[in-house]
């Protein structure tokens, strides 16, 4: 197992009075996928959230590559390596693949773009995922299918020698054969030495793909396991009830309140 | 919807870095028709109505496509044509401005008052307007600085400059006079969308409102500033360049542009990039110098109706209009600022979330366009001689966001070109003339033009729809 690359200890986080994470422990492995799972309002997207610098944290510290970092911005996770898959996936769909890949973040002067260079890495990156769904980089994203657009956030994620990728629910809106596709390449992500968190509700994507499986319950990880030690109905027990066996949250007779 | 069901990519899949950036032109002419049927229309739609029209018109008038005629439409049309050009960087926000017509007129009013009363604002306006005038540049400097839009905030204090110097006048310091007002407004109108947060609709149609009062009580009631008298006020409109000169703006366009797109092409054809075919790209060459140079060869003729002058040579409104559209072509498509204006008007979110200041974008394109307006109101001024309170009001906003619309550029924001506002603006020069040639009274005009600008956002909201739905 290796070291963590990041690594969150007695993370907190409030909206108002509405205590959203309670003391959340997290680990990401370089190299590992982990998913994360728990219902809807478990906490999850604030959790991703939180380490993307979109919510600043009320208490909690993160360790990066084992050193005490602080992110107050999203400028300050990307620094680091971090990005951020969202759900809704943030591509422009008037911009063409190289374009959104690019956002915000454009190579040559500000007054003059180094459309070559862009054009060549971004080519790179999707030939290193072995993508080979696209015709050409300098397609429109608004006439690519759900899968393919999914991939291009990846790859966006991953253009930047990214550390750590986070995506959330990569593929709830995909059919069979995309979903595949963006398992696949998510697995791959892995391979080439990246830690990879996978927020999703569908169990057959978590196993398929995830080495470990962290789990919120009600803003508390009550179980960070590897796959291949639980069951499919471990995990569902853990999500809906927040402990199965001798997995998750205590006994209530014995839980201090 | 899904990306392999389009007939293009049947068995053209393939992966990255092999055989994906070469095309044949086949391919490209058959990929071309799919982005055509998936409702990417661009300016296809204009051009081909512009052509329609013009061949009508050449049918119906023998005044029509006369040397003297076509001269006269150009420059008719180009004070609403670059307003409109302007107006495709507020449009690509999806946002509206309707003050920019009267903004123009204030920006008219301003320099029509420079030369007219020998660069003495202060005793044109009287001491109270005067100084709210001053006031409301200085504030609108500090609101570019706020707002980090150092180019209106630089311009807006050149104008408080030129004001408080009562400098002599000159016609090129009252055109820069006019377009730093312009800038100044333009952050005032951004100020109030972007940061205040309110529509652009009801902020610019306040504004609207407001800068025709300004324009009055600047011009007072019935009152009229002569333009005409000053030479190169009245030439830029009115001026023709020299035969010589003709023939060299129309060798720097196509030589310009030739070498511009087989450079880029070569280029990237030697780095593998994507590329269109090399024929279709010679093919563009060929059709710009197509065009260019009979239309040189035609306005170097001699247009008089009158035996003892000699009207000749391509009217100063061309450079002017290929001058703009090549600038404002060049920052929508190479400068980072142009990247991202159409990512804005795209995905704000997207935007937003890549690291781009939005709120910035958003304000910046209201200077684009109340600058570029006034552009156009110098030259609008300068076709009429003068200036009068109803300048840039009336109808001009409506012209130039329908040559906007009608040139292909969307009103949904994301999706337009300078270009675009060049065609349209073509396009309701062609009708306003036309029917004014056939002597079709006002209303006709007014009837025939609303149902073209009507008929365009009808094909802009239709091929969205298609583009969605795909």
């Amino acid at each position: 197992m290796s070291e963590p690359i990041l690594e969150l200890t007695g993370l907190n986080k409030s909206f108002g009075p509405v205590h959203v994470l309670h003391d959340v422990d997290f680990t990401v492995r370089a190299g590992e996928v982990t998913a994360l799972v728990g219902d809807n309002g478990a906490g999850k997207s604030t959790l991703v959230k939180c380490v993307a610098g979109i919510h600043p944290m009320d208490s909690g510290a993160v360790h990066f590559n084992g050193e005490r970092v602080a992110i107050a911005g999203p400028r300050d996770a990307a620094d680091l390596g971090i990005e951020v898959v969202y759900q809704d996936l943030a591509l422009a769909d008037n911009l063409d693949i190289v374009q959104n890949m690019f956002l915000g973040r454009e190579r040559g002067s500000g007054w003059l773009l180094d459309e070559a260079a862009m054009e060549q890495a971004a080519r790179e990156t999707l030939a290193s995922l072995s993508v080979r769904t696209v015709k050409s980089v300098r397609t429109p994203v608004s006439s690519l299918s759900g899968g393919q657009r999914q991939t291009v956030a990846i790859a966006k994620a991953v253009l930047w020698e990214s550390k750590v990728v986070l995506l959330d629910e990569p593929t709830a809106a995909l059919g069979v054969a995309q979903t595949r596709q963006v398992l696949d390449l998510v697995r791959r992500l892995a391979e080439q030495g990246l830690g990879v968190v996978l927020i999703s509700h569908n169990m057959a994507d978590v196993f398929s793909v995830a080495d470990r499986i962290a789990t919120l319950y009600l803003g508390r990880m009550v179980a960070e396991v590897a796959t291949r030690d639980v069951t499919h109905a471990q995990v569902v027990e853990l999500i809906t009830a927040g402990r199965s066996g001798d997995l998750g949250l205590a006994r209530p007779e014995s839980a201090t309140v | 919807m899904t990306g392999t069901a389009s007939p293009r990519s049947e068995g053209a899949i393939a992966d990255f870095g092999i055989d994906t950036t070469a095309q044949s032109t086949g391919e490209a002419v058959r990929d071309y028709a799919a982005r055509l049927r998936g409702g990417d229309l661009g300016s296809l739609p204009a051009v081909l109505g512009l052509t329609a029209l013009v061949v009508v018109f050449w049918a119906l008038s023998d005044g029509f496509m006369t040397l003297d005629n076509t001269a006269n439409l150009l420059a008719q049309g180009a004070g609403k044509m670059i307003i409109a050009m302007g107006l495709v960087f507020v449009l690509l926000l999806g946002e509206i401005d309707l003050s920019a017509g009267t903004a123009s007129g204030v920006c008219a009013a301003v320099m029509a008052m420079h030369y007219v009363r020998a660069g003495n604002l202060l005793g044109g306006m009287g001491n109270t307007v005067f100084y709210v005038f001053v006031g409301g540049l200085v504030v609108a400097a500090l609101l570019a600085l706020l707002m980090r839009i150092w180019a209106g905030s630089v311009l807006a204090l050149v104008a408080v400059g030129i004001a408080l110097s009562g400098a002599a006048p000159n016609p090129w310091l009252e055109m820069l006079l006019a377009v730093c007002v312009g800038a100044a407004i333009g952050v005032i109108t951004g100020f109030l969308v972007s940061k205040i947060g309110m529509p652009s609709f009801v902020v610019t149609l306040a504004l609207f409102i407001t800068w025709q009062g300004v324009i009055l009580q600047f011009i007072g009631d019935g009152g009229v500033f002569g333009i005409g008298t000053q030479p190169v006020l009245f030439s830029v409109a009115n001026g023709n360049m020299s035969v010589a000169g003709s023939w060299v703006l129309c060798g720097v366009a196509v030589a310009g542009y030739a070498l511009v797109v087989l450079g880029e092409h070569l280029i990237r054809l030697n780095r593998g990039l994507v590329t269109a075919p090399t024929p279709i790209v010679l093919a563009k060459i060929a059709a710009v110098a197509a065009v260019a140079v009979p239309a040189t060869y035609a306005l170097n003729l001699n247009r008089s109706q009158n035996d003892f002058v000699v009207i000749q040579g391509v009217p100063y409104v061309v450079p002017i209009v290929l001058v703009l559209l090549v600038a404002g072509t060049y920052v929508l498509n190479r400068t980072r600022y142009g990247r991202h204006i159409y990512a804005v008007g795209g995905n704000a979110e997207a935007a937003r979330r890549a690291g781009i200041n939005v709120a910035r974008i958003r304000a910046s394109v209201f200077v684009v366009a109340s600058s570029t307006a006034a552009l156009g109101a110098i030259v609008y001024s300068s076709k009429v001689g003068s200036v009068d309170p109803q300048a840039g009001g009336l109808n001009t906003l409506l012209f130039a966001v329908g040559a906007a619309v009608i040139g292909g550029t969307s009103l949904f924001g994301g999706r337009g070109k300078v270009f675009h506002a060049v065609v349209g603006g073509l396009v309701l020069a062609v009708v306003e003339n036309g029917l004014g040639l056939l002597k079709q009274p006002a209303a006709v005009v007014n009837i025939i033009t609303g149902l073209v600008l009507l008929l365009a956002a009808t094909v802009d909201a239709l091929s969205r729809r298609r583009a969605a739905s795909k």
